[in-house]
């Protein structure tokens, strides 16, 4: 360790701080602060990108960190933070599994992820190569968040999470994907966020919540039925019964 | 073994002894003046065990002769972990006796009695007292452990003044690992000692109670030693965290009267800034229910796992 520059330390230090907020997001049940630590995950690839462009001297990594630094640290949390408003979504609904147990579950995914990471960084020839299976925990972790939670907004954060994750993992594997994937990818998350958010509304205008298990049953009868029993005893408020009446008028 | 290590560990043990009532003094001050009240004197600790000493001692019908020899077994489990934590120097004759978790061991020892004899008067307050206390150091232990776990494959020994040593001499590198272990650390540091997210050591008769409650029978000499030992102990553990985390300026050499010395206003000054930190972290953080102990106790082991895991796979 005395060995390293100081910059592959910095590195490192990003690395294991990303680890951190994984499980930050994992134990977090409020949304906005979901969002918010989404936000710091962008802007600490954003730092671990300008160090290792900095380090390599490769051109497109400073691109491809302008680009992380648009999409990820502002654009894409604004727009949740939109969507959080409009929609009135502040609380993920009981979790699947109690916040310890989920730290527990989430430090097993941590020791299987590196080993399965143990093989790739023996091939891989970065400086970086250690922080794949860091990487590789990121993405397992933001699953584990996906699977955890009711929620829809919940889910498109740990959606994120783990394209941040994957970055990530290009990142440190490779210095990155070339700069035409990279777009590739960073468009088709920010459609996805959009095309998500209208979803979002047409979910909730269906089954007055944004609790996903209804989607489990998707029939005409059951989903009539998921309406009558729903519409009633949800823990809504003031504002989405006002919501509520704006689309009856459009039918009439 | 060289003259000046005996010197060093009779000064290390008779520092503990004396400034332990002085820390517990000055963060109860530090706290007083966070919280905007007249703060006690620093000396107030100092005070209230010489009067203690003074009074006759009452001791319940029902005790048995456990609940007479308890405080002095605890005392005594401080006062030998005292001997073992280098504080000052590494050169510590008495540190071939006890490793890191041996020390974990020393500490648990002191803990069961404790608890064993807050039950044994059958008062229901100390038995509560006693439950929770175990609660929370089965829970604790293993995030100790696995902090002095990530410094001891750092240093690749789990004796503790080499571990310092060997951290103190090393030269200045970023270590994430360590950064989440000191987490760990801390988090564990409050919940051991009775601090406030787990334990208010401000109340003496509330329902929340847990290190009080054990006390509630102890009268004269013998509260004055168990209040004597609990002072001990959370600077015991200010000096684990300091030879973990912060070694700078600790005694190294093999017989040096100056850097010795040196290490003496280092120490103090150590201690003050974290004593400040402590009062401050009290103030900042209100106190948790009970049944919330396991998850903050959880994320101090989450935290220091993490370090470890990222330690074997960053090296770092």
């Amino acid at each position: 360790m005395t060995g390293t520059p100081f910059d592959l330390q910095l590195l490192n230090l990003c690395a294991a701080l990303l680890l951190l907020l994984s499980f930050a997001m994992l134990a977090q049940r409020r949304i906005v602060t979901l969002v918010n630590l989404l936000a710091v995950q962008g802007g600490l690839l954003l730092v671990a990108t300008l160090l290792l462009a900095w380090r390599t001297g490769e051109r497109h990594l400073y691109l491809s960190a302008a680009l992380t630094l648009a999409l990820k640290v502002v654009l894409l949390p604004r727009i949740l933070h939109r969507l959080i408003r409009r929609l009135q979504v502040y609380w993920d609904t009981e979790p699947l599994l109690n916040i310890s147990g989920t730290m527990l579950v989430g430090l097993v995914v941590v020791v299987f992820a590196f080993g399965l990471a143990q093989p790739i960084s023996a091939l891989a020839s970065t400086a970086t190569r250690n922080a794949i299976g860091i990487a590789v925990a990121v993405i397992l972790l933001s699953f584990v968040t996906m699977i955890t939670r009711r929620k829809a907004m919940s889910q498109v954060v740990g959606f994120l999470s783990m394209e941040n994750g994957l970055f990530f993992g290009a990142m440190s594997a490779t210095y990155g994907m070339p700069m035409i994937v990279e777009f590739g990818v960073a468009l088709d998350v920010l459609v996805a966020v959009l095309v998500l958010g209208i979803f979002f509304f047409q979910i909730r205008e269906q089954f007055d919540s944004l609790d996903l298990h209804h989607l489990e049953s998707l029939n005409e009868y059951q989903s009539s039925v998921a309406i009558a029993s729903h519409g009633t005893a949800r823990e809504g408020s003031p504002r989405i019964d006002g919501e509520q009446a704006a689309p009856a008028q459009k039918e009439t | 073994m060289k003259p000046m290590d005996l010197v060093t560990q009779a000064l290390e043990l008779i520092a503990a002894l004396a400034a332990a009532p002085l820390f517990l003094g000055w963060v109860n001050q530090c706290r007083a003046w966070l919280q905007n009240r007249r703060a006690p004197s620093i000396l107030l600790p100092y005070r209230s065990i010489r009067k203690l000493f003074y009074k006759d001692a009452v001791i319940a019908e029902s005790a048995s002769p456990l609940f007479r020899s308890a405080p002095y077994i605890v005392f005594g489990a401080m006062v030998v972990a005292a001997g073992i934590i280098p504080s000052m120097g590494t050169q510590l004759p008495f540190t071939i006796a006890a490793d890191a978790i041996a020390l974990v061991g020393l500490l648990a020892t002191a803990r069961v009695f404790q608890s064993l004899a807050a039950m044994d008067i059958g008062t229901a307050f100390g038995t509560l007292g006693a439950r929770r206390e175990m609660m929370v150091g089965f829970l604790a232990e293993p995030a100790l452990l696995m902090v002095i776990f990530v410094a001891s494959i750092i240093s690749a020994t789990t004796a503790l003044p080499a571990i310092a040593e060997n951290l103190a001499t090393q030269k200045l590198a970023l270590y994430p690992s360590l950064a989440f272990t000191a987490v760990a650390f801390v988090l564990v540091l409050l919940a051991e000692n009775a601090r406030i997210p787990i334990d208010n050591p401000a109340t003496h008769l509330e329902l929340t109670m847990i290190h009080e409650a054990m006390l509630l029978e102890y009268s004269a000499r013998h509260l004055a030693l168990m209040e004597w030992a609990a002072a001990l102990k959370l600077f015991n553990y200010a000096c684990i965290g300091f030879a973990l985390f912060v070694p700078w300026g600790i005694s190294t050499g093999a017989d040096s009267p100056i850097t010795l010395l040196t290490s003496i206003p280092l120490l103090t000054a150590k201690l003050a800034i974290t004593g400040a930190t402590l009062a401050f972290i009290e103030t900042m953080s209100a106190k948790l229910r009970v049944f919330r102990a396991p998850e903050f106790l959880a994320s101090a082991f989450l935290f220091a796992v993490l370090g470890l895991l990222v330690h074997l796979l960053l090296g770092a």
